[in-house]
């Protein structure tokens, strides 16, 4: 029976599968926004209308993510108390701020957005239009950080007193601007625009892979992969950052995402590989003195080891493959796009060759991945704690017996959403294509400067 | 005024601000919905999208803030609702997530004509979602939510067994066709549509006599489920009888239709006199005997960050609806069509 499951594993499975679905749609509402302000800003400097029509595009499809990204975003803010009662009535009084901020955030972006989508041509001046981007940019980036930090703060709490079960003088500010903030806010808001340009680029590579030769999308993928490139250096950059903190901070993390079990100076970084019975490590790449520099800049720093911690407060092990899968996406990310930033210089004459375009069109779902395999790297690596040194997600959890069916029913509206979302996505693509769209206005296939 | 009682008043009127502009939404996608099946599509729908087309996430955001502050500023009533509320609170995320998403589908994607599953789902969750909510205001007057062993439970057989809970959803229902009818009789008017105009001030009038109706089941209903709460009431009786008045003038404007503008606004105050009437003389209770404003409240650090963080928002909040609703509303080229 469904009602004999365990509330507690229930409500983990059903968090999680809400937070897979939302956190998608959340990573591309943050970083659409700036990469429509990038083509808008481009096509309105350079005159090129090309560029206009690509943002035009863009914004048909991105409401349709934002719809579905809103209203699971709905499900997770509701769900928070609906399967978390005891979470959240224990660490809201440390942790409400920032999740109260978020809700203006909210307000923001759904107003400007929905100005900005209907008013396309009603400003005399075009920057106009294009400054109502600004607010939506800075609301939805500033949710990301104001969630994020939330997070953080489960990772690193700090602020506050525990009396007989009860946070007591509670300083909100700390509690937001913890230690995990800064690395973990940066790495978000860069990995989310960094997907968002690895999705576009995708989208503008099926394209040309369909032998639709016209310059729209040629001007489209360069835009969009020059985009990714820089972005994805930022987040891995950051994510190097990530490491430290772990290493400072969590180390029983940082140990379990790397197999790490002895405290050692010089260790080696483990890549791949499986474990026997006895935790020893077989068929792995090591790579010498790479976890100490990861954790400290130098191969002499010392990592502690998982070795060091109770046996019931080390995070699962799987987390490993979570980690190194990620890192392979995210060298992906760098890599492809550098290959198309020197495609003059790669042998063979095609200046769009077959094989970059497929590199290219994977972008996105690797970045897309990246994702996933980041947060479940980092919520799954923060067990048994859902509070880290307070509160175990055991004893967080609702004690409701139904949890059972309703992870059943949000199991199946999340794939009545998905499939029809994919659909109406797809239908607006094939409609009407940029070709016919620019032939319809009258504009000169080459884009054009000026009017 | 102490933190709790600043707190809950926020609370209070930005859930009051939900229930206006969500009725607006629920009942337009109910009509929009009736006009394709009965084919008077082409006189109303066009008004109603036009309309809801900018504004909708705004609503679902004006839902949220509620929820969020009610957890930040009284934790404990998280804990009680949180708990008894998992089964029906799941269920109205369902059907707020299929509205969301079927609106979005059938106004921004591509296809011909009316797809009659989209205002399907879009016309009957306007029915189901504000009969849904409108039985957390039952629960909340106690004798449903109880304590056995240290866990919170819920009696369902309490809840469907009340003549109560039912007068609650159907005043919900009736309002919330009132309400959009009301709003749409002065939207058309401004586009001057008379052909559509027509066809909502009769749905207006239709449902004028039902509301009145209901909120009187209602009003008697909560004597037998809650005296102490009723006793309340009547010593603040003046509220509930300006609303009265509101909606008599607000009917009669209608009915001679005359001062729309003006109908609309006493409409909002018809609902505000009885929402802050009905709220006033429930405290100290968020929910009854269990949950009071005073004993709940989060340390007071933390609400004094939240009502700070709550000015600074207002101050960037009032300007943005501010320009959104000059810009869809009150623009008169906009309404009439004339631009996009
Ligand atoms: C496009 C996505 C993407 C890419 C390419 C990377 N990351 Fe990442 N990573 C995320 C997306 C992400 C994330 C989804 O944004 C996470 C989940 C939670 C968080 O704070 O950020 C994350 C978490 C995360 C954590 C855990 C932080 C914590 O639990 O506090 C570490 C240590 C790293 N990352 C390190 C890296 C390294 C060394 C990368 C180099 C290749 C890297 N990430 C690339
Ligand atoms: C940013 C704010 C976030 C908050 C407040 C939050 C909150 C929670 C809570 C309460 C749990 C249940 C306790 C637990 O199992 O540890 C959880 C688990 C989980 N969350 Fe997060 N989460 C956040 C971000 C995310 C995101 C964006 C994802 C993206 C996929 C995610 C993925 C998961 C997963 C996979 C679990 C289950 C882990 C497990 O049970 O082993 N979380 N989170
Ligand atoms: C770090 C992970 C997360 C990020 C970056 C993020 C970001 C966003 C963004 C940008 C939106 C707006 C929708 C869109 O533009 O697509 C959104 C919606 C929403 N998110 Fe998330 N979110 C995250 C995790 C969470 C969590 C854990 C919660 C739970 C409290 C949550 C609650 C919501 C809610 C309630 C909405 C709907 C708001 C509305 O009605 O407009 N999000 N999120």
């Amino acid at each position: 029976m469904m009602s004999t499951l365990d509330p507690v594993l229930m409500s983990r499975i059903l968090t999680a599968v809400t937070l897979f679905v939302h956190i998608v749609l959340a990573t591309i509402g943050v970083g659409i926004p700036v990469m429509l302000a990038l083509a808008e800003w481009r096509g309105i400097r350079t005159g090129d209308k090309h560029y206009i029509l690509l943002a035009r595009r863009w914004a048909r499809g991105f409401v349709i993510t934002v719809a579905v990204g809103v209203v699971t975003g709905t499900a997770i803010g509701l769900q928070l108390s609906l399967l978390w009662p005891t979470f959240m009535k224990v660490a809201g009084r440390a942790i409400a701020l920032p999740l109260f901020m978020e809700t203006f955030a909210f307000f923001v972006e759904a107003i400007f957005l929905g100005i900005y989508l209907y008013t396309w041509d009603r400003f005399k001046n075009k920057y106009t239009h294009l400054l109502l981007l600004i607010p939506v940019a800075i609301g939805s980036s500033a949710s990301a950080v104001f969630i994020t930090s939330l997070n953080a703060f489960m990772n690193q709490p700090q602020g506050f007193e525990l009396v007989d079960g009860v946070f007591t003088n509670v300083n909100p500010f700390l509690a937001m601007f913890n230690p995990a903030t800064p690395s973990k806010v940066a790495h978000v808001l860069a990995s989310a625009y960094t997907t968002s340009a690895a999705v576009l680029a995708s989208i503008a590579a099926f394209s040309l892979l369909r032998r639709k030769d016209h310059p729209y999308f040629k001007k489209a993928l360069k835009l969009c992969v020059i985009s990714t490139f820089v972005f994805a250096m930022t987040t891995i950059l950051i994510g190097d950052f990530s490491g430290k903190f772990l290493a400072k901070f969590q180390p029983e993390k940082l140990a379990a995402m790397e197999w790490h079990f002895d405290t050692m100076t010089e260790a080696p970084l483990i890549y791949g590989g499986v474990l026997d019975e006895n935790n020893d490590i077989k068929y792995a790449l090591k790579i010498p003195y790479a976890l100490s520099i990861l954790a400290g800049n130098r191969p002499n720093t010392e990592v502690i080891g998982l070795n060091e911690f109770p046996e019931e407060e080390r995070p699962p092990l799987m987390i490993h493959y979570f980690f190194d899968l990620k890192v392979t996406n995210g060298v992906l990310l760098v890599l492809i796009p550098l290959m198309f930033m020197l495609r003059k210089r790669l042998p063979g004459k095609k200046p769009y060759p077959t094989w970059l375009l497929i590199g290219i069109f994977a972008l996105g779902p690797s970045a897309m991945v990246a994702i996933w395999l980041g947060w479940f790297l980092a919520e799954v690596g923060r067990q048994p704690w859902i509070v880290r040194g307070y509160m175990k997600v055991a004893e967080a959890a609702t004690t409701s017996p139904n949890v059972g069916w309703m992870l059943l029913l949000f199991i199946l509206l999340y794939i009545v959403l998905a499939v029809s979302a994919v659909k109406v996505l797809s239908r607006l693509f094939r409609s009407k294509s940029a070709e016919e769209e620019i032939a319809q206005l009258g504009w000169d296939p080459e884009g054009g400067r000026g009017q | 005024m102490s933190y709790g009682l600043t707190a809950i008043t926020v609370l209070w009127t930005f859930l009051f601000g939900y229930l206006i502009i969500a009725s607006i939404d629920f009942g337009a996608g109910f009509f929009s919905f009736y006009s394709v099946v009965t084919g008077h599509e082409n006189k109303i729908h066009n008004i109603i999208q036009r309309y809801l087309s900018p504004v909708w996430e705004v609503t679902n955001v004006f839902l949220i803030f509620f929820v969020v502050g009610l957890v930040g500023f009284f934790p404990d009533a998280a804990y009680y609702y949180g708990t008894a509320l998992l089964v029906p609170g799941s269920l109205a995320t369902v059907l707020l997530a299929l509205r969301g998403a079927y609106y979005a589908y059938s106004t921004y994607g591509h296809h011909k004509g009316h797809n009659r599953l989209y205002m399907g789902v879009y016309g009957a969750t306007g029915l189901l979602i504000p009969a849904a909510l409108s039985t957390i205001l039952a629960i909340s007057e106690g004798g449903i939510i109880h304590m056995d062993e240290g866990k919170v439970g819920i009696s369902w057989v309490n809840f469907f067994m009340n003549p109560y809970t039912w007068s609650v959803i159907v005043l919900a229902l009736v309002s919330v066709l009132y309400i959009s009818a009301m709003f749409l009789c002065y939207y058309a008017d401004r586009a001057k549509d008379r052909a559509a105009f027509q066809v909502v001030r009769g749905y207006a009038l239709l449902w004028s006599g039902p509301t009145i109706a209901a909120s009187l089941l209602a009003f008697f209903q909560i004597n037998r489920q809650n005296p102490e709460h009723f006793q309340n009431m009547l010593n603040m009786a003046w509220m509930f009888i300006a609303s009265f008045l509101c909606f008599a003038a607000a009917i009669y404007l209608v009915y001679r239709q005359k001062r729309l503008g003006l109908s609309f606004m006493l409409v909002i105050l018809q609902f505000g006199f009885a929402w802050y009437g009905y709220g006033r003389s429930h405290l100290p209770y968020i929910l009854y005997d269990q949950i009071s404003i005073y004993e709940s409240i989060t340390s007071e650090t933390m609400a004094v960050a939240m009502i700070s963080a709550f000015v600074l928002g207002l101050l960037v909040l009032i300007p943005s609806l501010v320009l959104l609703l000059w810009l869809f509303l009150f623009n008169a080229n906009y309404v009439r069509g004339q631009s996009r």
